[in-house]
């Protein structure tokens, strides 16, 4: 396995950002709440920032003004090379904006971390998500999380296809992740999901800190899930909806979807079986933002990996006598 | 006292709106089957029309372009001038009140199915706008008693104030149909397939009083609207608190004096500020952000109707 480097210097500029999608309320109320009240980020060794990501989505309480933030942050959009125009859409301009504040990226200057907080549709539960198991600090992480919240499931979602950029507002940051916590309708704030964000964020700043002041972590196995593809609902030939997700298969994110299994059921009244020939693990399943984006579910598959110790932080050298 | 048959006209013309709101999905796809394939909601000697009330919203998965449908169904917005100026639902409820109104006239359809979706925990919800309308508590009973053991509640928001102008009070009786909890945006099989039965069971029921059958005497449990209720906001507006956990999801489930309505962000909780039992209906519905309203107080009472049977026969 190829790791990524790991940090050899503590994480001291850590962001948290909210509303990167503006119906995604969790992220979005914690957000605002934090930049009024700030000491909750707060930690010996560091403060986090937050971010409220896309103000004007969130303002008019939609994912995006223009396109989707969160696919924004490519060097097309970023680099110097591309002149920027009054005519570039809202969120490609925010994107630059946040580049400055929080990059640029893959630069020495960005921030050491960047969480990004987000709300699903989908029956995901509590989802970390992250771009590949070669990154060894937040996979260190993930554990972390998950050892402390050992009553409730808490799922590895790694999303980058092999040799694709990364596209989103944590990749500006040298390393970071999102938290995923459905199901919950856009627009819509709960107290039972706001609150389980709520321990999360703060789980995530204290194992920075264990890190920061010197904590190592032990080799472990670990579980992720992995996309494979991803299945649009059945269509119309004017591209309507012809059906939609099976009961079967609603509400089952992360469970084993059999050959053979339900998958849709036409308006009609006949069912659409899944005709894979491998056992895999959907995600995602009918999240509304996806509907546009022609994906009904994301297939996945279940990976077990070793992660390699993640080593103490040597102290700095102090200055002699 | 023996009761007696109230004679009422046969129904003839009756619609079924879908996508009144653009992204409450289950009504917006019905009525899309049902306008390429009708056959489920025909009945014999009836027109039943299926109709998208708000094409654009529709189009852009959002519950409206410029304002709330659903409110503009008043005798001054039907009346405005035409002009390019009126928000694009104005003019979408002029063009609605000229297919299948006017309101208020003997012209107008005789029954309009408005199906909708709720965020709320509502399960299926009939609404009812008139508490003296023996037809409709007689066809709320009959879909209430086919749909058992399934729940099904009515909403009766006939109020001074709190009654708003809806799409389907164009007709000589309105029925609104509320199914939840399903996000906006999403459409849910298991919540398409409670809809699809009730819509059977109206029409059932419409087929029935046309045939002549005699409907006897009923009553109905129903939860009338007494007072909607906001967030608590802070200095900007913005909201300082959420639905209590112990209230999120509880829609029609008795809320007592005292007991937890919001919490706010720094931990605290607010109870009820109400000297007697309601019924919350609406906790939590995404589209009232906008509207100050965290939910609804309701009261339950019991509505009555006489018998009924068709002049037909």
């Amino acid at each position: 396995m190829c790791s990524l480097p790991v940090p050899r210097e503590p994480l001291h500029r850590v962001a948290v950002t909210g509303g990167t999608h503006g119906n995604e309320m969790s992220g979005v109320c914690l957000a605002q709440h934090w930049l009024r009240m700030p000491r909750e980020l707060q930690r010996p060794s560091f403060s986090a920032t937050p971010v409220l990501a896309n103000p004007e989505a969130t303002a008019a309480c939609r994912r995006y003004v223009s396109r989707d933030l969160n696919r924004a942050f490519t060097s097309s959009f970023l680099s110097h090379s591309t002149r920027a125009t009054p005519e570039d859409p809202y969120e490609v301009k925010r994107a630059r904006e946040l580049n400055q504040l929080l990059g640029p990226k893959a630069s020495g200057r960005a921030f050491d971390f960047i969480l990004d907080l987000h709300n699903t549709t989908a029956n995901m539960g509590t989802c970390l998500i992250a771009d590949s198991v070669h990154n060894v600090f937040t996979m260190h992480l993930c554990r972390h999380l998950q050892l402390q919240t050992p009553d409730m499931p808490c799922r590895v979602f790694l999303y980058q296809a092999p040799g694709e950029e990364t596209y989103s507002i944590n990749s500006v940051a040298k390393n970071g992740m999102a938290l995923e916590l459905g199901p919950q309708p856009q627009g819509v704030l709960r107290a039972d999901l706001l609150s389980r964000m709520r321990s999360l964020v703060g789980a995530v700043l204290d194992f920075i800190e264990l890190f920061n002041q010197g904590t190592a972590f032990p080799a472990f196995e670990m579980e992720a899930y992995r996309t494979v593809s991803h299945v649009d609902f059945p269509r119309t030939e004017e591209g309507d909806l012809a059906g939609t997700v099976h009961p079967q298969l609603q509400d089952r994110d992360f469970e084993p979807l059999q050959p053979g299994a339900p998958i849709f059921q036409m308006f009609s009244g006949k069912d659409v079986h899944y005709e894979g020939e491998a056992t895999v693990y959907p995600v995602f399943i009918n999240e509304a933002a996806y509907y546009e984006k022609g994906i009904a579910f994301m297939q996945t598959e279940k990976l077990s990996f070793s992660v390699p110790a993640l080593p103490a932080l040597t102290p700095a050298p102090t200055p002699g006598p | 006292m023996t009761s007696f048959h109230v004679a009422e006209e046969p129904i003839k013309k009756v619609a079924v709106f879908g996508g009144t709101h653009g992204n409450e999905l289950t009504g917006v796809f019905l009525v899309k089957h049902w306008l390429e394939d009708g056959a489920e909601i025909q009945r014999a000697g009836l027109e039943v029309k299926p109709f998208i009330s708000n094409p654009r919203a529709v189009k852009k998965c959002s519950r409206y372009i410029d304002c709330d449908l659903n409110r503009v169904f008043d005798i001054e917005n039907l009346g405005k001038n035409r002009s390019e100026d009126l928000p694009y639902e104005v003019r979408r409820a002029q063009e609605i009140n000229h297919l299948f109104g006017p309101k208020d006239s003997e012209d107008a359809y005789d029954v309009i199915f408005d199906l909708h979706n709720t965020t709320s925990n509502m399960g299926c919800t009939l609404i009812l706008e008139d508490s003296k309308s023996d037809f409709l508590i007689q066809m709320f009973h009959y879909i209430k008693t086919s749909l058992a053991p399934l729940p099904c509640y009515v909403y009766l928001i006939e109020h001074h104030s709190l009654k708003y102008a809806t799409t389907r009070s164009i007709a000589k009786y309105p029925v609104g149909i509320e199914v939840g909890p399903q996000p906006q945006g999403v459409l849910r099989a298991d919540i398409l397939d409670q809809m699809r039965k009730m819509i059977k069971h109206a029409l059932d029921f419409i087929q029935h009083f046309n045939e002549g059958k005699a409907f006897p005497p009923c009553a109905i449990e129903v939860y009338k609207i007494m007072e909607k209720v906001d967030y608590p906001r802070n200095e900007s507006g913005d909201i300082a608190a959420c639905i209590h956990p112990h209230l999120q999801d509880q829609d029609w489930k008795p809320l007592t004096p005292g007991a937890p309505v919001f919490l706010t962000f720094d931990g605290k909780t607010i109870p009820l500020d109400e000297g007697c039992t309601v019924y919350p209906v609406f906790v939590n519905e995404a589209a009232y952000y906008e509207k100050k309203e965290a939910f609804a107080k309701t009261t339950k009472i019991t509505l009555n109707a006489g018998s009924i049977c068709s002049s037909l026969h």
